[in-house]
């Protein structure tokens, strides 16, 4: 190592780079949130939340988006829990670990969770619309959002598993209970965290998505009657507003900042939700 | 903790097993069939026209009756461009703030620029594009018209990179060379020499991860870019020219594709499979092998 005036100021340039890019990043952060909420809030009203889009969405509200909104985010957890549930309590608590099976599941979650949105999009297209004849619909985009956060609610249920210690496994198994009810009584129990978590971030995920959406559920502004009806998500409204309307921007803005807030507020809880347990399993573990 | 092989299938534990077997194969096959449904789709295209026409062509004209033209090459440098830009930008930002996060400041600030990451990461594309579109554009116009361009493209795409590579490369500055870092700070060694002779090196794998992981996004992103790029079809000849990527290319014209020109986008979402599973391996092995060394 050096002599020690050069390393002394070797330290002082990097604490100032680091300082340098930290500042950059919370000022595009605080400028990109700051401009959405100041030109869209303005906008928002009850009646820009319940009322149907209207001249191509310059005017009127959002109210139907929001509908068919929450019905594809219903869809796609309706999907993606019990099978992320089911496969993380199997690899957590069932399979042989680094067998042939359970390395080829892994990576292929992994491998999952790099596809590119717009390639799920190709996918549900070809799948649910066409093959399953779904068509453009609320089912189809939902059911494509729904193989889209598969690996995080899986990654996030196995966590919030093996988190578990494993005396409640081995004292269950002493006592003859049989492992469908200590995975009902004890264990899931004790993962809910992990669970509810997954859920949460993959809620987030799932209602930021745009890319998987225009060719599964559609464009349509009308209130959806069915889950076969097509319906545009709060994001696919932005993007159509952004791009093909002109002077779409202040709907845009408000739409933006409605979503964005909504998801900072689900990403902040499971956020919170993610520290307080870990919080309880450290003073746990201590105690 | 394996069930016993010998129990009845009448047994619950043994149907249980079963049925949560068959919800992790299902889930193992999710990729596997993304990526045949896709093959199959793009078969006609790789049969009919063949991989040599796509950078061969000299024209991206795809709906002509008479002469269709299938030349990628623009796409392809759009993509690659971007996404070059975008990681270059990115990765001495997102190292710094992971070097800041985990050597210099008090746990309280670091647990806050931590979470203003994730936050960060939580934003959706659209709204970046959005935001890039009604910031970024404009100010890009008035130096150097038309706006939408590559240099658009790079900026709004290395901030969202940003978080994906940090967040990596804070985990590998912790997990591969915190404890050498303490030992070194405790014995006296100057901060700056020990981050940058010790806890860098040994976490550059862990580093690289992170950075392919980000670029594997970038490759991925469709929402940001067909916003701010401008979307025409040309190999750009500066920063300030428009592209068009492979992602914005299928966004564009999926909804009035047909026969062969529906083939030949879906080839080129086989690219995109291919080139991010490539990067998220190549990732995967090389941080796994950081955090065993």
């Amino acid at each position: 190592m050096s002599t020690q005036p050069r390393s002394a100021t070797l330290d002082r340039l990097t604490a100032m780079a680091g300082w340098l890019a930290a500042a950059a990043i919370v000022a595009a952060f605080g400028w990109l949130v700051f401009d959405i909420v100041r030109h869209g809030a303005s906008e928002v009203s009850w009646t820009f939340l319940t009322a149907e889009p209207a001249d191509a969405g310059r005017a009127g509200g959002i109210g139907t988006v929001l509908v068919s909104t929450l019905l594809i985010l219903g869809v796609c957890l309706a999907i993606a829990v019990p099978l992320g549930l089911g496969t993380a309590v199997w690899l957590s608590e069932f399979a042989r670990p680094c067998s042939w099976r359970v390395t080829a599941i892994r990576w292929s979650l992994d491998l999952l969770a790099s596809v590119p949105s717009i390639v799920f999009g190709l996918f549900g297209m070809v799948v649910f619309c066409q093959m399953l004849r779904l068509g453009f619909s609320i089912a189809a985009g939902g059911l494509t959002l729904g193989c889209m956060i598969l690996p995080l609610v899986v990654q996030t249920t196995y966590a919030g598993l093996q988190s578990v210690p494993n005396e409640l496994r081995a004292g269950a198994a002493a006592l003859a209970i049989s492992r469908a009810s200590t995975l009902r009584h004890l264990l899931l129990p004790a993962a809910l965290h992990g669970v509810v978590v997954g859920v949460m971030l993959g809620l987030g995920r799932a209602a930021a998505e745009t890319a998987a959406l225009i060719f599964t559920s559609g464009y349509v502004t009308r209130m959806p009657e069915s889950l076969l009806d097509s319906g545009r998500t709060a994001s696919v409204h932005i993007y159509d507003l952004a791009m093909n309307v002109p002077r779409g921007e202040a709907r845009a803005y408000a739409t933006a900042a409605v979503l964005l807030l909504t998801l900072l507020l689900i990403n902040v809880a499971a956020t919170v939700l993610a520290d307080r347990w870990l919080q309880r399993q450290t003073a746990r573990s201590f105690r | 903790m394996k069930p016993s092989r010998s129990n009845s299938w009448s047994d619950p534990d043994r149907r249980l097993e079963l049925a949560l077997r068959a919800a992790a194969s299902v889930s193992g096959c999710v990729v596997l069939l993304i990526v045949l449904f896709v093959l199959w789709q793009a078969l006609p295209a790789l049969r009919d026209i063949g991989l040599p026409r796509f950078v061969a062509d000299a024209d991206w004209r795809p709906t002509s009756d008479t002469q269709p033209q299938f030349g990628m090459l623009p796409m392809l440098a759009g993509s690659g461009l971007v996404t070059l830009g975008a990681v270059l930008l990115a990765t001495p930002l997102a190292v710094f703030s992971a070097v800041l996060v985990e050597f210099y400041v008090p746990r309280s600030v670091a647990w806050l620029l931590r979470r203003l990451l994730e936050l960060l990461n939580g934003v959706p594309s659209v709204v970046f594009g959005f935001w890039g579109l009604v910031v970024v554009v404009p100010l890009i116009n008035a130096w150097q018209p038309p706006g939408q361009s590559l240099l658009a493209g790079v900026l709004v795409l290395s901030l969202m990179l940003i978080p994906t590579i940090a967040l990596s490369a804070a985990v590998a500055l912790r997990d591969d060379a915190g404890d050498l870092a303490r030992s070194a700070a405790a014995l006296g060694l100057d901060r700056g020499a020990v981050v940058w002779s010790l806890a860098v090196p040994r976490a550059s794998r862990g580093i690289g991860g992170g950075v392919l992981l980000g670029a594997a996004r970038a490759v991925g992103e469709t929402m940001a870019v067909v916003i701010v790029c401008g979307n025409i079809v040309q190999v750009p000849a500066s920063l300030f020219d428009p592209v068009r990527t492979i992602t914005a290319n299928i966004a564009m014209e999926m909804s009035y594709a047909t026969a062969g020109h529906r083939s030949v986008l879906f080839a080129t979402g086989l690219l995109l499979i291919l080139v991010t599973g490539f990067l998220v391996a190549a990732s995967r092995l090389l941080s796994r092998r950081g955090a065993r060394a």
